[in-house]
């Protein structure tokens, strides 16, 4: 597959060598704030090098899962797993190091630097010069930053075809490559499990084919395990081996994406409780 | 034992008009989420042109009160209009950078005009001391603390039953959902820097009555930095009660160890709060970060 | 006229000056401060000195305020840390090059404990802490004679090199700008590594920095710990360079006007650093030159001095911040371009 950095980054804790995607088990979590309980037995498994979406209305808790797979929120009960490995209470920022890559819905990019400067920061948790090495831009710090330099090229920039902005601030690009430049900076954390939250939340139809792609070249090339919320049914239907449907905090359905859009549950979840009866047709081709 | 008490009671007093600086601190904080440093400045401000107006023009104490208080609102209009609106669109840190530079304007401004002297403007409350067995309380004290406590009231009463204060409670919690409503978000802000402002400019003659007019005045007001600390930044409860603490551990502060430690107190006590309790005794714990 | 700089490697990319018409020009500038002392008056070589020592104070302040965002109102203070550091081990006889870097460190350690419990929660108790910390340290300097020499203050022994005394305006100035020199290539050097990126990254959105793996509190404290050695630094040769200090030097203005010179420079970028601290330098000097000009219309104005200061530093503060936050930099960088291109206006 590809090739290690040469700067020597030790594999993640834990887990077995290599790069391929790992898989991520949410165990019955339940999340609590105060009076309301926003999780409740939320239990699924994202295959390893598969595309797993997460969807239901508006309110389901689906941006609390990835807050709590992410390490902002920690659950009452229950555990999350990452391949071998309990990441329950570990800290958000040891994450990196141990495969989870994640977007954000509102994107968070980083705006007083370049697009190049953002992505570089996807692999902040590889380097491991010192601040004296730094200051000084000696040997550590030159060769580990040229070497991930080389890397991002190679593997991210080209791969997203963002070539052609790589100096420009990202507050000057359009909304459609502030996220691909976003998912280009999770790709540069060489993820074993990639979240993404609306990736193509806002776009529009050529935009989202193009999004779609990627993201699926990511998962057949990389076999990097993908799990995104979205609410563009019909790409999740293209492009997911499996989803799994929120509401009110619960799980309600998971399946195959055929089985779960007709099951009776998500039906009302989606159009309320008298559309629950009928079956609906099958999605056109988009 | 009955020297102890003294000086408590001095300094629960004392406590009292910091109350109102912290007060006038967490308005705006409340009120426009904007960390105001120049909050003892405007407090001194205010006091030098109650001064100006009562000693260097002969208004009798209560007309140039009044007048220190209209100046002050202007200003404070003055100020929302061409300094903080531009700003609204930048980070947090360059407002708070701001307001630094409105503090050096004002200290700088007071000094150059009136110099460094301490001058006595005259008091608006009557000076007779309160004897307590062995304790006597100065009249001035008791007096700031009276017209501290009855504002702060005034002020709790304001926002929880009129009509304008609980609409500068939506603005301050939700400036969106408060404009759909249709309430004047830019009125409602400005109006808090007004208050503010007013509140300050109490304060300031409060003090500088009993204790004189220097530009130390201004220095007065770093103490209250510990107390909004202590009290939790968005809490006037909070700002009130660590008010009353700081002014406690001050005067003993002062009377065991001796004045110089004035100087140095507040600021240990600061760092004390920090290290132990963060965010105060009542301050909100929010999950976003500054 | 240049329409573009054309690389091969990604290594040439990265270079700090990464065309040959920039080597050129900034071989010419250095070349030009080396020599300074030759073509230069008196009056030049004691401003350029004091330049130079608010540009290492700048750069401090630039890192921690203007790339981490966090407010320090103790860099003033700090300086003094600095200042009384190397007072006292100069006086033990230790030598200038053991001197500074101990200021710093310990400047330095002295901002991580103040930091400590600030960064834990939101910055702005930080800027609160600095200021607590700015007034405990003042007192300190006030107070501890022993060490300070209280309030008449203390004299500093001038640095030695193998026998050679740094006294004067000349010879400090070579100790000066060597080190200046070096302090602004380490910052560059710093935004174009993974920690200087941290930085930035902390200031705009620290949850998004922590998922990339960012750890919060080591970084911040990072930043403000380099800036505070940056500033103790600067402290010790602002003491090599008068010989002499009181307390009087380190009030809260200080720390109010390396704030202006971030802000009047342009945060974040080591042009800004050195364009502020240039400004800066000069707003007092303009303003003396000002009183002295007037003093016969306005007699006594002398003594308004340092309160216009502080008047002047606030107004360039929010003037800058509200028309032009980007500082000097930006308009800088607008002149340049402009002249790439003429005589074809963009």
């Amino acid at each position: 597959m590809l090739a290690p950095l040469p700067s020597p980054a030790a594999p993640a804790d834990g887990q077995p060598a290599g790069t391929a995607g790992l898989a991520l088990a949410v165990d019955g979590v339940d999340l609590r704030f105060g009076g309301i309980t926003a999780l409740r037995g939320v239990s699924f498994e994202a295959a390893p090098g598969q595309v797993t979406a997460v969807i239901g209305p508006n309110g389901a808790g689906k941006t609390s899962v990835f807050n709590t797979i992410s390490g902002f929120y920690r659950p009452a009960a229950g555990r999350i797993r990452l391949g071998e490995v309990d990441i329950t209470d570990a800290p958000v920022h040891r994450r990196a190091g141990m495969g989870l890559a994640r977007t954000f819905q509102n994107i968070a990019l980083f705006r007083g630097l370049s697009v190049l400067e953002n992505i570089k920061l996807g692999g902040h948790h590889l380097m491991r010069a010192g601040v004296l090495s730094a200051l000084a831009y000696g040997r550590k710090a030159r060769d580990e930053e040229l070497a991930l330099r080389a890397e991002i090229e190679e593997r991210v920039i080209e791969f997203l075809e963002i070539d052609h902005i790589r100096h420009r601030s990202v507050d000057v690009l359009s909304y459609g490559l502030q996220k691909r430049v976003e998912l280009a900076r999770a790709l540069a954390m060489r993820p074993r499990v990639l979240l993404l939250d609306e990736p193509v939340a806002g776009m529009n139809r050529e935009e989202t084919e193009d999004m779609a792609r990627f993201i699926l070249d990511v998962q057949e090339e990389w076999g990097v395990t993908v799990l995104l919320v979205e609410h563009d049914m019909g790409m999740v239907m293209d492009i997911s081996s499996h989803v799994v449907v929120l509401n009110f905090g619960q799980v309600i359905a998971s399946g195959a994406p055929a089985e779960v859009r007709r099951h009776p549950l998500v039906v009302e979840a989606y159009l309320g409780a008298d559309a629950g009866a009928e079956a609906p047709a099958e999605p056109a081709v988009s | 034992m009955s020297e102890f008490l003294e000086y408590a009671l001095l300094g629960l007093l004392s406590g009292g008009v910091t109350a109102l600086v912290a007060l006038s601190f967490v308005l705006i904080y409340k009120g426009t989420g904007v960390v105001n440093f120049a909050v003892g400045e405007v407090m001194m401000l205010g006091a030098y042109l109650y001064y100006a107006g009562a000693v260097t023009f002969g208004l009798p104490p209560w007309a140039a009160f009044v007048i220190a208080l209209g100046v002050i609102g202007l200003l404070a209009v003055l100020v929302e209009r061409a300094v903080l609106r531009p700003l609204s669109g930048q980070p947090t840190v360059a407002v708070l950078m701001a307001t630094i530079g409105m503090a050096s304007i004002i200290h700088g401004g007071v000094e150059a005009v009136w110099g460094g002297d301490t001058y006595t403007p005259p008091t608006l409350l009557p000076r007779t001391p309160l004897l307590m067995g062995d304790i006597l309380i100065p009249g001035t004290v008791l007096g700031n603390f009276a017209v501290a406590a009855l504002l702060i009231g005034g002020f709790l009463a304001f926002f929880r039953y009129s009509r304008t204060g609980i609409a500068l409670r939506a603005t301050a919690s939700d400036p969106v959902t408060a404009s759909t409503l249709g309430i004047n978000i830019n009125y409602a802000q400005r109006l808090t820097w007004v208050l503010s402002g007013l509140v300050g400019t109490v304060a300031g003659v409060l003090i500088a009555s009993s204790a004189g007019l220097s530009p130390l005045l201004a220095s007065a007001a770093l103490a209250v930095f510990a107390a909004i600390i202590l009290g939790g930044m968005d809490s006037v409860l909070g700002a009130i009660v660590a008010s009353l603490i700081v002014g406690l551990v001050e005067a003993l502060g002062a009377g065991y160890l001796g004045g110089k430690s004035r100087d140095v107190v507040p600021y240990v006590v600061v760092l004390a709060i920090l290290v132990v309790r963060p965010y105060g005794m009542f301050g909100s714990r929010s999950i976003e970060r500054l | 006229m240049r329409t573009g700089v054309f690389h091969e490697t990604f290594a040439a990319e990265e270079r700090l000056w990464d065309s040959a018409t920039q080597r050129r020009w900034m071989a010419a500038f250095a070349l030009a401060l080396f020599t300074l002392p030759l073509w230069g008056s008196d009056y030049m070589l004691a401003m350029a000195c004091i330049v130079g020592i608010h540009t290492i104070a700048t750069l401090g302040l630039n890192i921690t305020t203007g790339n981490a965002g966090l407010i320090s109102l103790a860099h003033g203070a700090f300086l003094g840390v600095g200042c009384y550091t190397v007072a006292w081990l100069g006086k033990l006889g230790v030598p200038f090059y053991l001197t500074l870097p101990a200021a710093g460190l310990l400047t330095a350690a002295l901002g991580v404990l103040v930091g400590l419990p600030s960064l834990r929660v939101k910055g702005i108790y930080l800027a609160v802490a600095t200021l607590a910390a700015h007034f405990i340290l003042t007192f300190v300097f006030r107070e501890w004679e022993p060490v300070t020499g209280g309030v008449p203050g203390t004299n500093i022994p001038r640095a030695q090199l193998l026998g050679f005394t740094f006294i004067g305006d000349r010879r400090n100035f070579y100790l000066i700008f060597v080190i200046a020199f070096a302090a602004a290539i380490a910052t560059r050097n710093l935004a174009r590594t993974h920690i200087g990126r941290a930085f930035v990254a902390v200031r705009e959105r620290d949850f998004s920095a922590e998922i990339l793996g960012v750890r919060l509190l080591t970084t911040k404290l990072l930043a403000f710990g380099l800036g505070a050695f940056y500033a103790g630094v600067a402290g010790g040769l602002l003491g090599y360079f008068y010989g002499a200090i009181t307390p009087e030097y380190f009030v809260l203005t200080l720390s109010v006007f390396y704030l202006a010179a971030i802000i009047v420079g342009g945060l974040g970028t080591v042009l800004g650093s050195i364009l502020g601290a240039l400004f800066m330098t000069f707003v007092p000097e303009v303003l003396r030159l000002v009183a002295h000009a007037s003093s016969q219309w306005f007699p006594g104005v002398a003594g308004l001095l340092l309160p216009m200061g502080q008047v002047v530093f606030g107004a360039l503060i929010i003037g800058f911040l509200v028309f032009e936050p980007h500082g000097l930099a930006a308009i800088w960088a607008r002149v340049r371009r402009a002249f790439h291109l003429w005589p074809f206006k963009t």
